[in-house]
């Protein structure tokens, strides 16, 4: 379970101070599908660092699990991405000199899985995103979306509680948009927590609660 | 995870292939300094030392170089091997003159002593004998020559029984010097007669006072006994002035000659020292390059659950191996160069010892690990977030 209480970030950038995220309240529950819109620059994705612990807050408490992030050590922080949260960005970040395989390989590495194990999880995530056979390419020799496949599958070979994507569809057209969507369905359909930040409103709209955001000001949105 | 850092060095290794060897060219280059200019140092020594340990290393050098009027004789000398721990005394002069056969006239280092010379410094014979103490008591003008002087002047060695003149006088020939190799290992160039010591002093129109002779132990645990023994002796006979003689020992000269050798080799040790120290520069600087170009890479590491450990590991492994591939082209190239060294090259030699090779390895292996740890701190030390909005 996600719970921020009055998060704040400020950036300072040449004299001019800018909330990134002013008083940031929401909660997630486990097992939720839940959109975060807002225009360019409202601070999603700066949203989105905090919930997935890669960057601390200026003020505020942020509850993963019923546990305060504060208080934990960078090492600390290290294993709950690794062991909680699945990461899909927007611009990918697959590794670009290591194989598909060896991309979705590279969690189950870092959580120390034997090499048994970690193959069968491996062809079982790259099954799932339907690129077992392209698991020898790199990323350079697959197509966007397919790119995106494979980031798609290195967030969920760990089986993390939650996953996080951030504007997984924006650098894809329409119908290879849509596919993705459709993993995401699949995964929530199989109690995965998805947090999808986008600022495509058909695409906010298919998730079960959707969460906007401007200025850094986060305000609930029933569908 | 350590076979998957090493999997991980070695492919970014390769991937740059330019880059790296670059880098490792500086390791090379010390390590191939380093094991080639002590394997020449060691080379040196082991001549140097061979040479001297084939003079004999149980006897003394005693010079008198004041004898308050009142010289030191032959027979006082002869007189010394009484002592328990002494074995045989030599007194010995030196001097140069001309030595002739028919029209072949050369100059000539001649030797003036007693038998006892043989033994002493361990010299051998081709043909004939030595000079025998009859030869000294009874001014016999007999001489022994070395193989190069039988060989300039009679173009062959077995020449004893054959006349000769030395400064004007008349040898017979009696023995002939077995070839000699002298400390550069070629053969000895000088032309050296060897004669009784009563003759020399003749020849030279001196008396028969000795200035210098040798003196050997019963064996080598006794030659500090025979050194003290000598001393006293020679203190007393010269009026209790410790000038006015000098004793050295022949061991001495060996630790004497070996502390230059090491001294040497320390100091050409350290010059290549310093220059895998340079290489370890290089390679900190390629190290600290890579992990800014490969920021991205570290923040996705990290975003998906790298701790800091796992990437200080893993540059600290390139760093490693870096160095230690270095270390071995270098190895390579130090084992061919000291091969050619001593194939090609006839007065320098060279000798590769473990010893070297051990040290080499473990300073390249040091330097690896000391110049690359602080790029791979920075690189474990990066903050997630910030690696992650890095756009190179
Ligand atoms: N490292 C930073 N330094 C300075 N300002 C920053 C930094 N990161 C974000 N900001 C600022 O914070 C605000 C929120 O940025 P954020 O990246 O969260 O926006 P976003 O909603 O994800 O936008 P987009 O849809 O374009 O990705 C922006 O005004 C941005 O300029
Ligand atoms: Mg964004």
């Amino acid at each position: 379970m996600i719970k921020i209480e009055n998060l704040c970030k400020t950036y300072e950038v040449g004299g001019e101070i800018v909330k990134a995220l002013d008083y940031a309240t929401l909660q997630i529950d486990d097992g939720e599908f839940v959109s975060i819109i807002g225009p360019s620059g409202s601070g999603k994705s700066t949203l989105m660092n905090m919930i997935g612990c890669l960057d601390v807050a200026d003020e505020g408490a942020y509850y993963l699990d019923g546990a305060a992030i504060e208080e934990y050590s960078d090492d600390q922080l290290a294993g709950i991405r690794n062991d909680k949260i699945g990461f899909v960005f927007q611009n990918f970040n697959l590794l670009s000199k290591l194989t598909a395989w060896e991309n979705v390989e590279l969690p189950l590495i870092y959580q120390r899985v034997a090499k048994k194990e970690r193959e069968d999880r491996v062809s079982d995530a790259l099954e799932q995103v339907k690129l077992l056979e392209r698991k020898s390419h790199k990323p350079m020799e697959l197509s966007g979306g397919q790119q995106q496949r494979v980031a798609i599958a290195r967030a969920l070979v760990t089986n993390p509680s939650i996953i996080l994507a951030d504007e997984p569809t924006g650098n894809l057209d329409t119908k290879t948009g849509e596919e993705i969507m459709e993993l995401f369905h699949a995964l929530h359909a199989k109690g995965n927590t998805i947090v999808l930040i986008t600022h495509d409103e058909h695409v906010a709209d298919q998730a079960e609660r959707k969460i906007r955001i401007l200025d850094g000001k986060v305000q609930e949105v029933e569908l | 995870m350590i076979l998957q850092s090493v999997k991980m060095a070695v492919d970014s290794i390769f991937s740059n292939k330019l880059r790296s060897f670059l880098t490792m060219l500086g390791m090379i280059i010390g390590v191939v300094s380093l094991v080639v200019l002590v394997s020449i140092v060691n080379g040196a020594t082991s001549d140097v030392t061979d040479s001297i340990a084939s003079m004999g290393t149980n006897y003394l050098m005693v010079q008198v170089q004041d004898d308050k009027g009142n010289p030191l004789t032959l027979s006082e000398v002869q007189a010394l091997t009484e002592k328990d721990s002494v074995w045989e005394t030599a007194p010995y002069a030196q001097g140069n003159g001309t030595i002739k056969y028919e029209r072949n006239s050369e100059s000539v280092t001649l030797y003036g002593t007693t038998g006892a010379y043989y033994d002493i410094r361990g010299l051998s014979l081709a043909r004939g004998r030595f000079l025998k103490n009859t030869d000294v008591n009874q001014n016999t003008f007999v001489a022994v020559i070395n193989a190069t002087a039988a060989e300039e002047l009679f173009g062959r060695t077995n020449v004893t029984g054959e006349t000769l003149s030395i400064d004007g006088y008349h040898f017979t020939v009696i023995g002939v010097l077995e070839e000699e190799e002298s400390a550069v290992g070629n053969v000895s160039e000088r032309l050296e007669a060897y004669i009784p010591y009563t003759v020399l002093s003749k020849i030279n129109g001196r008396s028969r006072r000795v200035e210098s002779f040798y003196v050997s132990s019963e064996d080598e645990n006794s030659m500090d006994l025979v050194e003290s023994e000598i001393t006293a002796y020679l203190y007393e006979r010269l009026s209790g002035d410790e000038d006015a003689f000098s004793v050295i020992n022949s061991s001495t000269i060996m630790e004497t000659m070996s502390s230059v050798t090491n001294t040497m080799k320390w100091m050409l040790g350290g010059i290549a020292a310093i220059s895998l120290l340079v290489g370890g520069i290089g390679i900190m600087n390629i190290m600290l390059v890579s992990v800014t170009e490969r920021t991205r890479e570290i923040g996705i590491r990290k975003a998906i659950g790298a701790r800091k450990q796992t990437i200080l590991i893993q540059f600290l492994i390139e760093a490693l191996l870096v160095s230690i591939i270095g270390c071995l082209i270098g190895l390579l190239l130090s084992v061919l160069i000291v091969f050619m060294i001593n194939h090609i090259g006839d007065s320098v030699s060279a000798s590769l010892s473990g010893d070297v090779v051990m040290i080499a390895v473990g300073f390249s292996m040091l330097i690896g690990v000391v110049f690359g740890i602080y790029p791979a701190y920075k690189a474990a030390d990066m903050r997630p977030i910030e690696a992650l909005r890095y756009t190179n």
